[in-house]
C-alpha cells in the first residue's frame, strides 16, 4: 500500500502543476468583488484551459475531448483545487449537459455548434429537471413540449435550476406523452435561455443567497433538431446525464469548516476547568467528525486506488453526500454550542472566536446540502436498492397513464 | 495510489472465507458456548495447518514471515466467522507483542511453538475501571510480580501471559509458581475470559518499556478494527438475509423504508469503518508518523460501526433475534468484547484528538 502516484501519473501531475504555475496569472487573488467579476474571472480561466487541452479530459477525441483516464480527470482536479480557481460556473454545464448533448445530440452539427463553445467557456448550460411537483420523484414532471410541425412548444416550470440565471443554454426534460405511465412519455431537448417565453426568477434560499432559481416557459419554441435521444426516450437519456456527472466530489468542500477548526474553536473557549477541548465529550464529538470527514477522504483514495489500477470501483462512494452533509451540520450545531449563547450573535456582533462565524453559515447552508442533488432519503434508496440489492418502493402510479395517476391524486 | 489489499492478500482472503465457512459454521461457536473449554480443538489444530499461526512469525523462528496486510485480512475473516478459537489472543495480539518487543531469547522459546500451535499465548491489559494498559498497580520487583488482571481472553488456555505493568509490557508463563488463573464471566460466552493472580510469580518484561506497550496498543487497535469490520458486514449480511425472506403486512420487510435505511446505515458506517481500517493497515505496514491518528480512527469506526450492526441486526430479526438459538447474539456480545477489552469510545477519542492537535501544532510551526 502506498499514496504515491505510479510512474505515468506523476508525469502528468507535473505537467498540469507546471502548467497551473505558468498560468496562475489568470487566477483570481482572494475573494470576488461582484457576480460579474467572478463571472469574468471563470470565464479567463476556462479559456486558458482549453487552450491547453485540459477540458474534457475523458471526453473522446472525437467530440474535442483530450481521450484521458479518469485518473488525468481526478490528478487535473487536485491540482486545480490547490488553487483558488473558479470552477463553479461551468460545473453542471460541463460536468453533466455536454456529455449528454455529445452522446444523445441527433446530429454532428449539433455537437460542433455546442460543445467547442462550452468547452472554452463561452457559453453556460443549466440542467432544468426538477419542478414543483417533481424533486425526488423526477418522472413526475409536468412541463408539457407539444409538436408542431419541425418545432416543438414548451409551456411550464421548472425550479431549483442552479445558474440559470448565468446561463445561455440548457437540458430540458419535458412531457411529450402524457397517455402512456410516467417515465415512457418524457423527451429531453436543448433550450436556448435568451429565446422568448422564458423567464428566470431567482429563489432567495433561506442562506441570503441566490444560487438558483425557478424558470418560467410560456409558448418557448425549440426545432426538433434541439432534441437529445428519441422522442419518449428522455428518461434514459436524463440517467445519462446524472451518470456523467463530475466523479464523486472529493468530500467536504475545502471551504467547509470541520475538525481542525473544531479544536482550534473549542480549545480557545475557557471553562473554569481548562478549556472545551479538554473535555471528554467534545474530544469524543471531534473524533466523530474525524470519523466521518477522514473516512469520506479515505473511501475516496480506495475509489481512485481502483480506477489507478484499472479495476473498477465498488460501490463505496455512494455513502459520500449523504455522510458531508450531515457531518457539516452536526458540526455546525455542536460549534456553536460550545459557545453558549455567545453561539448565536452573527456578523459583526459575534464573539471574536476562532471559525465561529464559518461554522454559523456552513450550519446554515448544511441544510441545504442534505436535500441538494438527492436528499438524504433518496441517497439511502439508493444505497439499499442499488447496492444492498433490497426492493424499489411500491409506485402504484407506474404501470398507469400519466394522465391517469394525475386524476388519481397520485 | 495503491489503497488496497494486493492480489495475493485477496488470495488468501477468498481461501480462508472458504475454509471459515465449511469448517467454521457458528454451531461450533454455539458449541463451544455451552462447552467446558472455550476452544474447538480440531478447528484450531486445522487453522494451525494452514499456516495461519506461523504467518507473520519470521523464518528463522518458524514462521512464513508475511506482512501485517495478510493478517489484517485474516483478522477480519475471522471477526465474520465467531470462530471459537484463540486466533485473536494468540495470534493478533500475543504473537504480535513477541514479534514487536519480545527479547531474543523470549522469541526463541515461543515464536516456533506458537508458529507450529504447541503453545498458545494471550495478553492482559485490563485492570479495574482504568482503560487497557494506561494504569497499572501490579508490584513488579527483582523479576517477581505481584497483583491481578481481569478479564484475560483466552488465559485458561494460555501457556503464557503478556500483561502490562505501568512501566511496560511482561511475560508471564502460566504453569510458573505464583500464577493462578481463575474463569471469570463476561459478556462474550464463546471468547471465554480469566483472572490472572500473581503472588510473586516470576515475570520477564519484554522490550522496549512504555513506548512499546503504546506502540502495541496501536497495533491491536488496527488489528481488532480489522476484526471488528468482519462482525459488522456478517451482522449487516444476516440482517440483510433476513429482512430479504420476512414477510410482514404482504410484503417482505426488506421493502420498507424504516428497513432499507437502518440497512443503508449499516452500510455506510461499515464502509467509513473498512476505509478507516485500511489506513490503519498502511500506517502499520509502513510504520507511518500517522499510526496513533489512524490506528485511533480505525479502531473508533470500526467499534462504532460493529455496535451499530451487532444491535441492529437483533432489531430486524425482532423476536427471534432475541431467542437463545438465533445467532445474533454471537455479535452482539462480540461488539462489547472487542470494545471494552481494548478502551472504550472516550479513551481512543482521547488518544485521537490529542494526536490531531500534535499534527495541527506541528503543521502551524
Amino acid at each position: 500500500m502506498d499514496f504515491e502516484d505510479t510512474p505515468e501519473e506523476a508525469a502528468y501531475r507535473a505537467q498540469v502543476r507546471a502548467w497551473i504555475e505558468a498560468n496562475k496569472d489568470a487566477l483570481p487573488e482572494g475573494d470576488y468583488g461582484s457576480r460579474a467579476e467572478s463571472v469574468a474571472a471563470a470565464k479567463k480561466w476556462q479559456a486558458r484551459k482549453y487552450e491547453a487541452g485540459y477540458v474534457g479530459i475523458t471526453w473522446p477525441k472525437a467530440v474535442g475531448g483530450q481521450g484521458g483516464t479518469a485518473m488525468q480527470q481526478i490528478i487535473f482536479n487536485q491540482e486545480e483545487a490547490r488553487y483558488n480557481a473558479p470552477t463553479g460556473l461551468y460545473a453542471i454545464g460541463l460536468g453533466m449537459c455536454i456529455p449528454t448533448v455529445f452522446t444523445h445530440g441527433l446530429s454532428p452539427d449539433i455537437a460542433q455548434r455546442y460543445v467547442p463553445v462550452a468547452m472554452k467557456g463561452e457559453e453556460v448550460w443549466c440542467q432544468l429537471f426538477s419542478e414543483p411537483a417533481a424533486g425526488s420523484d423526477l418522472a413526475g414532471i409536468r412541463t408539457r413540449a407539444e409538436r408542431d410541425g419541425d418545432e416543438w412548444v414548451i409551456n411550464g416550470q421548472k425550479v431549483w435550476t442552479s445558474g440559470a440565471h448565468l446561463s445561455d443554454f440548457g437540458i430540458v426534460v419535458t412531457r411529450t406523452d402524457p397517455n402512456v405511465p410516467k417515465h415512457k412519455g418524457l423527451t429531453m431537448f436543448i433550450v436556448d435561455m435568451k429565446a422568448p417565453g422564458v423567464e428566470v426568477r431567482p429563489i432567495k434560499q433561506m442562506s441570503g443567497g441566490s444560487e438558483f432559481n425557478e424558470v418560467f416557459f410560456t409558448d418557448v419554441r425549440i426545432k426538433d433538431t434541439h432534441r437529445l435521444g428519441e422522442v419518449g426516450e428522455g428518461w434514459k437519456v436524463s440517467l445519462t446525464t446524472l451518470m456523467h456527472e463530475r466523479l464523486a466530489v472529493g468530500g467536504k468542500p475545502a471551504s467547509v469548516p470541520g475538525v481542525k477548526e473544531m479544536i482550534e474553536l473549542a480549545k480557545a473557549i475557557d471553562l473554569a476547568e481548562g478549556t472545551a477541548l479538554e473535555q471528554s465529550h467534545v474530544r469524543q464529538r471531534v473524533a466523530d467528525a474525524y470519523i466521518a470527514d477522514q473516512g469520506i477522504a479515505l473511501t475516496r483514495m480506495r475509489t481512485i486506488s481502483a480506477l489507478s489500477s484499472g479495476r473498477t470501483p465498488g460501490p463505496e462512494s455512494s455513502i459520500s453526500k449523504v455522510v458531508v452533509a450531515k457531518t457539516m451540520q452536526d458540526v455546525g450545531s455542536f460549534a456553536a454550542d460550545l459557545c453558549e449563547s455567545a453561539g448565536l450573535m452573527m456578523g459583526e456582533d459575534a464573539p471574536s472566536l476562532p471559525h465561529l462565524s464559518r461554522f454559523q453559515t456552513s450550519y446554515i447552508g448544511a441544510a441545504g446540502l442534505r436535500i441538494a442533488g438527492g436528499t438524504d432519503e433518496i441517497l439511502r434508496n439508493i444505497i439499499a436498492e442499488r447496492v444492498l440489492g433490497l426492493p424499489g418502493e411500491i409506485r402504484p402510479d407506474k404501470d398507469i397513464p400519466f394522465s391517469e395517476a394525475t386524476k388519481l391524486g397520485l | 495510489m495503491n489503497f488496497q489489499f494486493s492480489e495475493e492478500a485477496e488470495a488468501l482472503r477468498d481461501q480462508a472465507r472458504r475454509f471459515l465457512e465449511d469448517r467454521s459454521p457458528r454451531d461450533k461457536a454455539r458449541a463451544v458456548m455451552t462447552a467446558e473449554s472455550g476452544i474447538d480443538k480440531a478447528l484450531w489444530s486445522e487453522i494451525v495447518g494452514l499456516g495461519w499461526t506461523a504467518l507473520r512469525i519470521p523464518e528463522a523462528h518458524g514462521g512464513l514471515g508475511l506482512s501485517v496486510l495478510e493478517l489484517c485480512v485474516l483478522a477480519e475473516e475471522i471477526g465474520r466467522a465467531v470462530s471459537p478459537v484463540p486466533f485473536t489472543s494468540s495470534v493478533l495480539l500475543a504473537t504480535e507483542a513477541l514479534i514487536a518487543a519480545g527479547t531474543e531469547a523470549q522469541k526463541a522459546k515461543w515464536l516456533p511453538k506458537l508458529a507450529d500451535g504447541s503453545a498458545i499465548g494471550a495478553v492482559a491489559l485490563s485492570e479495574g475501571t482504568a482503560p487497557p494498559g494506561s494504569r497499572s498497580a501490579i508490584q513488579i520487583a527483582g523479576g517477581k510480580a505481584s497483583g491481578s488482571k481481569a478479564p484475560v481472553q483466552d488465559g485458561a488456555l494460555a501457556d503464557f501471559i503478556i500483561f502490562s505493568g505501568a512501566d511496560g509490557l511482561y511475560l508471564v508463563e502460566t504453569k510458573a509458581a505464583g500464577v493462578q488463573i481463575d474463569p471469570v464471566e463476561t459478556m462474550d460466552l464463546v471468547r471465554r475470559s480469566a483472572r490472572l493472580t500473581l503472588t510473586d510469580a516470576p515475570v520477564e518484561p519484554l522490550d522496549g518499556g512504555r513506548a512499546a506497550l503504546e506502540k502495541f496498543l496501536q497495533s491491536s487497535a488496527v488489528l481488532l478494527a480489522f476484526e471488528g469490520l468482519g462482525g459488522a458486514d456478517m451482522a449487516m449480511e444476516m440482517a440483510l438475509a433476513y429482512a430479504k425472506e420476512r414477510v410482514a403486512f404482504g410484503r417482505k420487510i426488506a421493502g420498507y423504508q424504516a428497513v432499507k435505511h437502518r440497512l443503508a446505515d449499516m452500510y455506510i458506517k461499515n464502509q467509513l469503518a473498512r476505509s478507516h481500517a485500511y489506513y490503519g493497515a498502511w500506517a502499520l505496514l509502513t510504520d507511518a508518523s500517522e499510526l496513533v491518528q489512524a490506528a485511533a480512527g480505525a479502531r473508533l469506526a470500526a467499534m462504532d460501526a460493529f455496535q451499530f450492526a451487532a444491535e441492529e441486526n437483533v432489531q430486524l430479526h425482532g423476536g427471534i433475534g432475541f431467542t437463545w438459538e438465533s445467532d445474533c447474539q454471537f455479535f452482539y456480545r462480540r461488539a462489547r468484547l472487542l470494545t471494552l477489552m481494548l478502551g472504550a469510545k472516550a479513551h481512543w477519542a482521547d488518544v485521537l484528538v490529542r494526536s490531531l492537535e500534535q499534527r495541527n501544532t506541528m503543521m502551524a510551526a
